[in-house]
């Protein structure tokens, strides 16, 4: 058969990653955004907004690194042990975040304003440490054979620290796109508010990032055609759709925030949008590489009967995940009020 | 069959061109070991209380729209409760878990993936999906679909659970007893037949004891929250339900886990006679060996420094014959060996406690059988409430013995635990381990506090709670009691 399996694979991992950091993305944004709420029954109403999928939103990070195992072993191998801290930070906030869900609503009154802290700290915390982790990717990791080579802290770059705070930026434009379209009244108007700040921020950042990145490694300036004094337009012409199309999103986003009453779910698609126009541009710059700058997807790979039987799993499971996913979201649509009852 | 052979029990894996030139740092691999049993040990706590739950909670929800008896509702409502905290908790714990295999354990990853790789993404795609999604419309969605619809939401967590258990059994059966691979001159490993990887000999066995074990577990604890009631209460129709059921699950699956149980201990014998040895601190090889009730190992006298023993029944128990004989400890190198006190201990107390759930079925049983009802016998009902945690303690223990005792080898026989570790630091390990430490005692109290505390509140309570007017009435958090602060 000539089927590429390990392109296949690495278009499924990389599905799977932005699965996540679009579904995720928002209720972690939610979380980012707990501390600015007026009301604790604001706070109720933003969590029942996801109570019935983030469970769901999460698994697909469970797919990312499952997956990574399964699929490019050599290239989980390193990325973990490189960077061992900012994924440990972020399992620990991840499982403080997922108790404070259920705990949060057991709670009485101390107990409840602890989980509220512990759910807006452990959200942000989760998403500095995801970018953390992006940041340390981007900036390439030591190897040493197929081993990692380098020390504790080569994640830990001012860099890293840029793409976290945009991360963060990022995130929470998600929540309050999210919340733009599924809450009424008065935390509707507020996540108006919030959705153009963050906005702002993501734009800033994103741009502020995206020319970071460009002096992090040549092989990542020499694919956008920039070569330290100017850009090789013709290197650069056929991505430049890449960030227009981010652009695109903002503005998007930017128009529906203008025009209240009506598109309440649009901010939401001109985010996503926004992601994922940076998740190409990333794309684009790493291809073939899965552990920057040494390890390409191919060497990374899993035998291929390994990478056969997964993605024989994959044909026939992930069809029915997506179905099912789809059809939980379309059970919990529209507007969530005080009432929802979900908790 | 020359497949099967292929590669077991050959030499130790060296996995040098893994970790090329890397001084294995001996700190790091205590500190992951340590770090890896902590967060598995505290994992499989939810996991066997909720594979068992989920059943239970299907079971609950079809009797109640078969026969329309109000107490199975009342029941389902109580314990989703439960269910939603405890598997909230085995959710977070568990997404450490595809982490760590590779933050800790790299070179393991990097050998095994190319055959336990598939089995884990089919843990992902065809289990966690499927108990995430349909848990949100399990929990919220009461109001949204209809009954059978939602008896088939909890039916397919229900089932989620279970084909979760599968797959994470069917990987650590194969690490136990690798079967259908060969391996590289890179020192990786190939699956050359997926039936032998998935369905390795062990398999059905481990599976089955895994299942069971989660189904005593679960029924220990409704048992013990029902006896409790009943204690402080004297009646209630739901605990007095809920009290019988669980008898019923003690009384019958109590005696089919030893019965599996002991299967699976002959399979060791035959397939991992060093780590039979450690579970019955052999140390010679001989017939008629003796079976130690109690005993004090010492690895470096090589023997037993005090002995509680029955002649010849070990060899009875173990092989099924007096004359049979039994390799002992001292049959395998030292380097080869693994711990002996604590295998040993755990295997014992995971028996007792088994013995004792049988004795609590049996009785139960007799009870329900010959007297008005377990419900007035209240030292029953102590030794129900007693016996609440007897179900967490026997599967911790069981794990102990099944993972120390294939010691020192992470796939047996072919790599070792000290060869599987990642090129990390001492110092980055154990600021991970007491990160882990304090986040999972802090949840751990407070779940625990919740779940005693709603626990104390009963089922009946919650039916009675007047229905909040701000909640759909039939959403399966509406009739929760109001709690102060809320």
């Amino acid at each position: 058969m000539s089927l590429d399996l390990p392109l296949v694979a690495a278009g499924v991992i990389a599905v799977a990653v932005l699965m996540y950091v679009l579904l995720d993305g928002f209720d972690l944004g939610i979380g980012i955004l707990f501390p600015f709420a007026k009301a604790e029954r604001d706070r109720d109403v933003m969590m029942d907004t996801v109570a019935p999928v983030w469970d769901g939103n999460e698994t697909w990070l469970v797919l990312g690194g499952g997956g990574l195992f399964a699929a490019f072993p050599f290239a989980y191998a390193v990325l973990m042990p490189a960077l061992y801290l900012p994924i440990v930070v972020m399992l620990l906030a991840l499982i403080l975040r997922g108790c404070a869900f259920e705990f949060r609503h057991r709670a009485r009154a101390r107990g409840k304003a602890f989980w509220t802290a512990a759910f807006a700290g452990s959200s942000l915390v989760a998403t500095l440490a995801q970018g953390a982790v992006l940041g340390g990717f981007i900036q390439g990791v030591k190897l040493n054979g197929r081993a990692f080579g380098g020390g504790p802290f080569d994640w830990a770059t001012p860099y890293s620290l840029l793409v976290a705070v945009g991360l963060v930026a990022g995130y929470a434009l998600l929540g309050a796109a999210w919340l733009v379209w599924r809450t009424e009244g008065e935390l509707h108007g507020q996540a108006r508010r919030w959705a153009w700040i963050s906005a702002a921020a993501t734009a800033a950042l994103l741009a502020v990032v995206s020319l970071a990145t460009l002096f992090v490694h040549p092989r990542i300036g020499g694919r956008w055609g920039f070569h330290g004094d100017g850009f090789d337009m013709a290197a650069l012409a056929p991505l430049l759709p890449i960030p227009l199309v981010g652009l695109a999103g903002l503005l998007v986003a930017a128009w529906a925030l203008r025009n209240p009453g009506r598109h309440h779910a649009t901010p939401f698609i001109g985010a996503w949008i926004v992601f994922l126009s940076g998740y190409a541009g990333l794309a684009v710059s790493f291809f073939p590489d899965i552990v920057p700058y040494g390890l390409s997807f191919r060497d990374a790979a899993n035998a291929d009967n390994a990478l056969a039987l997964v993605l024989t799993g994959v044909a026939l499971l992930l069809p029915f995940v997506l179905g099912y996913t789809v059809w939980v979201y379309w059970l919990f649509r529209g507007k969530v009020g005080r009432d929802a009852g979900y908790h | 069959m020359g497949v099967l052979a292929v590669g077991r029990l050959a030499v130790p894996c060296q996995a040098e061109a893994l970790a090329p030139g890397t001084v294995m740092d001996f700190d790091a691999l205590i500190l992951s070991r340590l770090q890896f049993a902590f967060t598995i040990a505290f994992h499989i706590i939810f996991p066997s209380f909720t594979i068992g739950l989920a059943s239970y909670l299907a079971v609950l929800e079809g009797l109640w729209l078969v026969t329309k008896r109000d107490a199975f509702k009342t029941l389902y409502l109580f314990w989703v409760k439960i269910f939603a905290i405890s598997f909230g908790m085995g959710v977070v714990s568990g997404v450490v878990l595809s982490y760590q295999l590779g933050t800790n354990w790299s070179v393991f990853s990097a050998v095994a993936a190319p055959v336990i790789g598939p089995l884990l993404a089919f843990e992902v795609l065809a289990a966690f999906f499927l108990e995430a999604s349909f848990l949100g419309v399990m929990l919220f969605g009461w109001k949204k679909v209809g009954p059978g619809l939602h008896l088939t939401a909890t039916t397919l967590v229900a089932l989620g659970t279970l084909m979760s258990a599968f797959w994470i059994v069917s990987a650590n059966s194969w690490m136990q007893h690798p079967t259908g691979f060969a391996r590289l001159p890179d020192g990786t490993l190939r699956a050359v037949d997926w039936v032998q990887v998935i369905f390795s000999p062990t398999f059905p066995e481990r599976f089955a004891h895994m299942v069971m074990a989660a189904y005593l577990t679960t029924a220990l604890v409704v048992g013990a929250a029902s006896a409790w009631r009943l204690l402080r209460k004297g009646r209630e129709d739901e605990s007095g339900l809920a009290l019988r059921m669980a008898i019923g699950m003690f009384a019958i699956v109590a005696p089919l886990q030893l019965f599996v149980g002991d299967l699976s201990g002959k399979e060791v014998e035959r397939l991992q006679p060093a780590k039979l040895a450690a579970i019955e601190a052999f140390w010679e090889t001989r017939t008629h060996q003796p079976f130690h009730i109690l005993a004090w190992p010492d690895r470096e006298a090589e023997g037993n420094r005090f002995e509680l023993s029955v002649p010849a029944l070990g060899s009875v128990l173990t092989a099924g014959s007096a004359s049979a004989e039994v390799k002992g400890l001292k049959a395998f190198a030292p380097a080869d060996r693994p711990p002996v006190f604590i295998v040993f201990y755990a295997f014992r107390i995971m028996v007792a406690l088994g013995v004792a759930m049988i004795g609590l079925g049996a009785w139960g049983a007799w009870l329900m059988w010959r007297t008005p009802g377990p419900e007035a016998n209240r030292w029953f009902l102590r030794a129900a409430v007693a016996m609440g945690p007897a179900g967490f303690v026997a599967v911790i223990c069981g794990w102990i013995v099944a993972e120390v005792g294939r010691q020192p080898y992470v796939i047996y026989g072919v790599l070792r635990t000290a060869d599987a570790v990642s090129p990390v630091g001492a110092g980055q390990v154990s600021a991970s381990l007491l990160g882990f430490m304090i986040v999972y005692a802090v949840i751990f109290t407070v779940g625990v506090l919740y779940i005693l505390r709603l626990i104390a509140q009963g089922p009946e309570r919650i039916a009675e709670a007047p229905l909040d007017p701000n909640r759909p009435p039939g959403s399966a958090m509406a009739a929760a009691p109001r709690e102060a602060g809320r």
